[in-house]
C-alpha cells in the first residue's frame, strides 16, 4: 500500500525520530512511504487557542497537500484529532464551505499509526523487539477524540522482550493541553507532578504514547528531576528490532 | 414595556456572584499553594468519581438516556419562549404568581419586596444556585432581611463567612476538622464538646436549624426541573431541609433560571436517572419534591415563580455556545476535572465553576469580564464523556477561545500567532524557520531556560534539543527530493 505521511510540525522540528520510526515500520511491513514536502503543520495550536482565522491558510495547506493521497498516516492521535475534529468545523465558521467539504473528505483518509496498523493494514505484532519495560500513558486526544481504545497496547503487547506495566490514574491527563502549558503553567505543573508520580510508580525505564506533544511535556519534567526514566514515541518502540 | 433594541444583556457587574477578583491562573496559584485543600479536594472527587462509575455502569441504556437527555434540552431551549410562556400559563392556572427578572438587580428587588409584603424578617433557604448568582442573601440583608440557608454544606459556607466552590457540594474544600472549628466559632446554641464525627457535626446541625424551620414564615428555593405543560417545579436534595423550606412557611418564593423549563411531565423521567446518578452516584436521590401552584390547606398558601434571565438570552444568541444552557448541574464534570480536582472552585471566580462554569459564566457576564476561564482547561475532554446531557463542553471551551480573540485587539500573542500561520503556511518559510531555531542548540542544554513566554515551560520541564537535521532535511537527504 502507498501511504503518505504526515510527520506533524514538532516531529519533523524537534522529534524526527518519531517521523523516521513510523516510515521504518511502515517499510518494514512492505508498504511504500510518500513524505509530500509541502506538508507544515494542521493548525491544531492556533485552533485552540482561539486563533481560528489564523489556522484557516495552514487547514488549506493540509487540505492541498494530502487531498492526492488515498491513505495518511500521523504519529498523533493530537494532530489527527484536530484534522478530524476541527478542520471542517473552522473552516465552515470561517465561511469557506468549499474548504469544509474537501477537508472532510480528506480527515476520513487521515488515521493515527496505532489506527492505521490495526484497522488498515491489519496487523498487531509489527515485528518490534524491545527488551524494556514502559508504561503506556494513553493521551487524551487518542483515546477520547479518536477513540483508539486498547489499539496501542495490543501493539505493545505484541512487542517482543517488552515488560508492559499498569499505570495509574493513567487516563488522567497529563497536563500539557498545548498553550494552557503556558498560559496555566502552574495547574500545568501540577497535573504534571501526579502523571509522573504515577510513571516513578510503575518503576517503568521508559514511559510511551501516541504523541510527542505530551511526551515533550512528561518527559520535560522527568528529566528535570534527574528521574532516569525516559520518554519513547510508540512508532520508536514499535521501529525497534 | 420598554422595546427591545440590540443584541440580549448580560449579566449587570456589581451584583451577584459570577466574576472572579483576578484571573483563573492568579487565583489557581494561591489554590495550588493551599496543601489542605489540595487533599481535601483529592479526596472528595475521587470518591464521588468511583460512586458514579459504578452506578452509571449498572445501567445497560445508560447512552441512550444521555442522548434523550440532550435531545429533550435542545428541544427546550429552541422552543424555550413558548415554553416559558406555557409554565406561566400553568403555574397561574394553579394559583401560582409568576414574576419576570431580566437580571440579577429585577430578581432581587422583586424578591425583597415580596419578603417585605409578607411581614417577614427571616428566611429559610433551599439550596440554590440561581439565588448564589444573582447575590439574592446581600440583597436581602439591605432590605432588612436575614436569609438562613438550610443545606448542611451551604450553611458550612454561610457559618464560615465564605463562598461555594462546587456545584453539588459547596464547602468541598472543607474537611471535617476544619467544620468543626466552624460550628463551634458560629453557632451560639452549640455544645461545647462537639467531636468532628459526622454524625455529631449533622446533628449540631439539624438542633440549630430546627428553630428556623418552625419559626420562619417566608421560604426561598432554587428550581431542579420546570415542567411546562403541568407548572410543577421540582427540587432534588438529600437532606430533606429543602423539603421542610418547600412545605412548612407559608410563602414559598422560587428563583428560577428561564433555562430550567423541560417541555413534559414524561421528560422527567429521563432526568431523574440521569441526575442522582451523575451527581452524587446515587439510583436515587434520598428527597424530591415537587409541587405544582397552591393547594389549599397543605403547604404554602402563597407560591411566587421568579424567572431569572440574567445573561441567558445573550448566551441562547450564540449558535454554538447555548448548549451550555443545557446544563442540569450534576457537577460530574466538576468531579472528573484534573484541573477543577488541583484549583478548587475558588479560583473560577463564579458561583459556577469547573469545566461547565468556564463555558457558562463567560457567556453569562460577557466574554471579556470572564476572559481567562475558557483557557483554564488542558482540553482533555473528560468533562464531555461524564456529562449527562452531552454538553460537547472542550468544542465549546475552543469556541469561546475564538471569540474572545475576535473580540479583543491586537496583542503581543496575536502578532506571534499571525506570524506562526504566515511561516507555517509557507513549506519553504517553515523550513527556513526550522534552520534558524537552530541557532539555539547551544542554548538548548538541560535545564537551561527558554525567553518568555516559554520560559513558563523551562519552569517545571527541560526543553527539547533541536536535532542536527530536521526529518524533511533527512528525508531530502535519503529520497534526494527537493523541497
Amino acid at each position: 500500500m502507498r501511504i503518505a505521511l504526515f510527520a506533524t510540525c514538532l516531529a519533523d522540528t524537534l522529534f524526527p525520530e518519531v517521523a523516521k520510526a513510523t516510515v521504518a515500520v511502515l517499510e518494514r511491513l512492505g508498504h511504500q512511504v510518500d513524505f509530500p514536502a509541502e506538508q507544515t503543520c494542521c493548525g491544531q495550536m492556533h485552533v485552540n487557542t482561539g486563533y481560528q482565522r489564523q489556522a484557516l491558510p495552514l487547514i488549506r495547506r493540509y487540505v492541498e497537500t494530502f487531498e492526492p493521497h488515498e491513505v495518511i498516516v500521523a504519529p498523533s492521535g493530537s494532530c489527527v484529532g484536530s484534522i478530524v475534529h476541527q478542520h471542517a468545523m473552522v473552516a465552515r465558521r470561517q465561511g469557506d464551505l468549499e474548504l469544509a467539504s474537501r477537508a472532510e473528505a480528506v480527515a476520513a483518509r487521515t488515521h493515527e499509526l496505532s489506527q492505521l496498523l490495526i484497522d488498515v493494514l491489519g496487523v498487531e505484532d509489527v515485528g518490534a523487539y524491545y527488551p524494556h519495560r514502559v508504561a503506556y500513558h494513553p493521551t487524551c486526544h487518542s483515546l477520547r477524540l479518536l477513540q483508539v481504545g486498547d489499539r496501542p497496547l495490543r501493539l505493545l503487547r505484541a512487542v517482543a522482550g517488552l515488560d508492559l506495566v499498569p499505570l495509574a490514574d493513567a487516563e488522567v491527563c497529563c497536563g500539557f493541553g498545548g498553550t494552557f502549558a503556558v498560559k496555566n503553567a502552574d495547574v500545568s505543573t501540577a497535573m504534571l507532578a501526579d502523571k509522573m508520580g504515577n510513571v516513578l510508580g510503575t518503576g517503568a525505564e521508559v514511559c510511551t504514547a501516541g504523541d510527542s506533544s505530551c511526551l515533550m511535556h512528561i518527559g520535560g519534567g522527568l528529566s528535570r528531576l534527574r528521574t532516569g526514566v525516559r520518554t519513547v514515541h510508540l512508532a520508536e518502540i514499535l521501529a525497534s528490532t | 414595556m420598554t422595546a427591545f433594541l440590540g443584541m440580549p444583556a448580560h449579566a449587570p457587574r456589581g451584583v451577584g456572584h459570577l466574576r472572579g477578583e483576578e484571573p483563573f491562573p492568579a487565583a489557581a496559584r494561591r489554590a495550588l499553594n493551599d496543601a489542605q485543600l489540595r487533599r481535601n479536594l483529592g479526596k472528595a472527587t475521587s470518591t464521588i468519581r468511583a460512586k458514579r462509575a459504578a452506578v452509571v455502569g449498572e445501567l445497560p441504556d445508560w447512552e441512550e438516556l444521555r442522548a434523550a437527555g440532550r435531545a429533550i434540552k435542545a428541544d427546550a431551549m429552541r422552543n424555550l419562549d413558548r415554553y416559558l410562556l406555557q409554565l406561566e400559563a400553568a403555574v397561574t392556572e394553579r394559583g401560582g404568581i409568576v414574576h419576570w427578572a431580566r437580571d440579577a438587580n429585577e430578581a432581587n428587588a422583586i424578591v425583597t419586596s415580596l419578603v417585605q409584603a409578607a411581614g417577614a424578617t427571616e428566611v429559610v433557604k433551599v439550596k440554590s444556585l440561581a439565588t448564589d448568582e444573582i447575590g439574592l442573601n446581600d440583597a436581602l440583608a439591605a432590605g432588612g432581611i436575614a436569609a438562613y440557608e438550610t443545606d448542611l454544606a451551604e450553611l458550612i459556607v454561610q457559618l464560615g463567612h465564605d463562598r461555594p466552590s462546587h456545584i453539588l457540594v459547596p464547602a468541598i474544600h472543607r474537611n471535617r476538622a476544619e467544620i468543626r472549628e466552624i460550628f463551634l466559632r458560629e453557632m451560639s446554641d452549640v455544645d461545647p464538646g462537639l467531636t468532628d464525627d459526622p454524625a455529631a457535626l449533622a446533628e449540631a446541625a439539624r438542633r440549630h436549624l430546627r428553630r428556623k424551620f418552625l419559626s420562619a414564615t417566608v421560604g426561598i428555593s432554587g428550581v431542579n426541573f420546570a415542567v411546562a405543560e403541568t407548572g410543577t417545579l421540582c427540587v432534588l436534595e438529600s437532606e430533606g431541609n429543602g423539603r421542610m423550606c418547600l412545605t412548612l412557611p407559608q410563602t414559598l418564593i422560587t428563583v428560577m433560571g428561564i433555562e430550567k423549563v423541560i417541555p413534559t411531565w414524561a421528560d422527567l423521567g429521563v432526568f431523574m436517572q440521569l441526575l442522582p446518578r451523575s451527581s452524587t452516584g446515587e439510583r436515587m436521590n434520598p428527597y424530591t419534591s415537587m409541587w405544582t401552584g397552591v393547594t389549599a390547606g397543605d403547604g404554602p398558601q402563597a407560591f411566587h415563580l421568579v424567572l431569572l434571565d440574567n445573561g441567558r438570552t445573550a448566551a441562547l444568541a450564540d449558535p454554538v455556545g447555548r448548549e451550555a444552557l443545557h446544563c442540569i448541574r450534576c457537577s460530574a464534570c466538576l468531579n472528573v476535572c484534573p484541573v477543577y480536582e488541583r484549583t478548587g472552585g475558588h479560583a473560577y471566580g463564579s458561583v459556577y465553576p469547573g469545566p461547565i462554569g468556564a463555558v457558562l459564566s463567560p457567556q453569562l457576564t460577557g466574554i471579556q469580564d470572564n476572559a481567562s476561564l475558557p483557557y483554564a482547561s488542558s482540553l482533555c475532554g473528560a468533562c464531555y464523556d461524564a456529562c449527562p446531557v452531552k454538553i460537547n463542553i472542550p468544542s465549546l471551551l475552543v469556541h469561546l477561545r475564538a471569540r474572545h480573540v475576535e473580540e479583543s485587539g491586537a496583542s503581543v500573542e496575536a502578532l506571534t500567532m499571525a506570524a506562526a500561520s504566515w511561516v507555517m503556511s509557507s513549506p519553504r518559510r517553515f523550513g527556513r524557520a526550522q534552520r534558524a531555531g537552530r541557532i539555539y542548540r547551544p542554548l538548548g542544554r538541560r535545564g537551561g531556560g527558554l525567553p518568555p513566554p516559554l520560559a513558563a515551560w523551562t519552569r517545571s520541564r527541560d526543553a527539547p534539543v533541536p536535532p542536527a537535521r530536521t526529518f524533511r532535511e533527512w528525508w531530502r537527504d535519503e529520497h534526494g527530493e527537493t523541497p
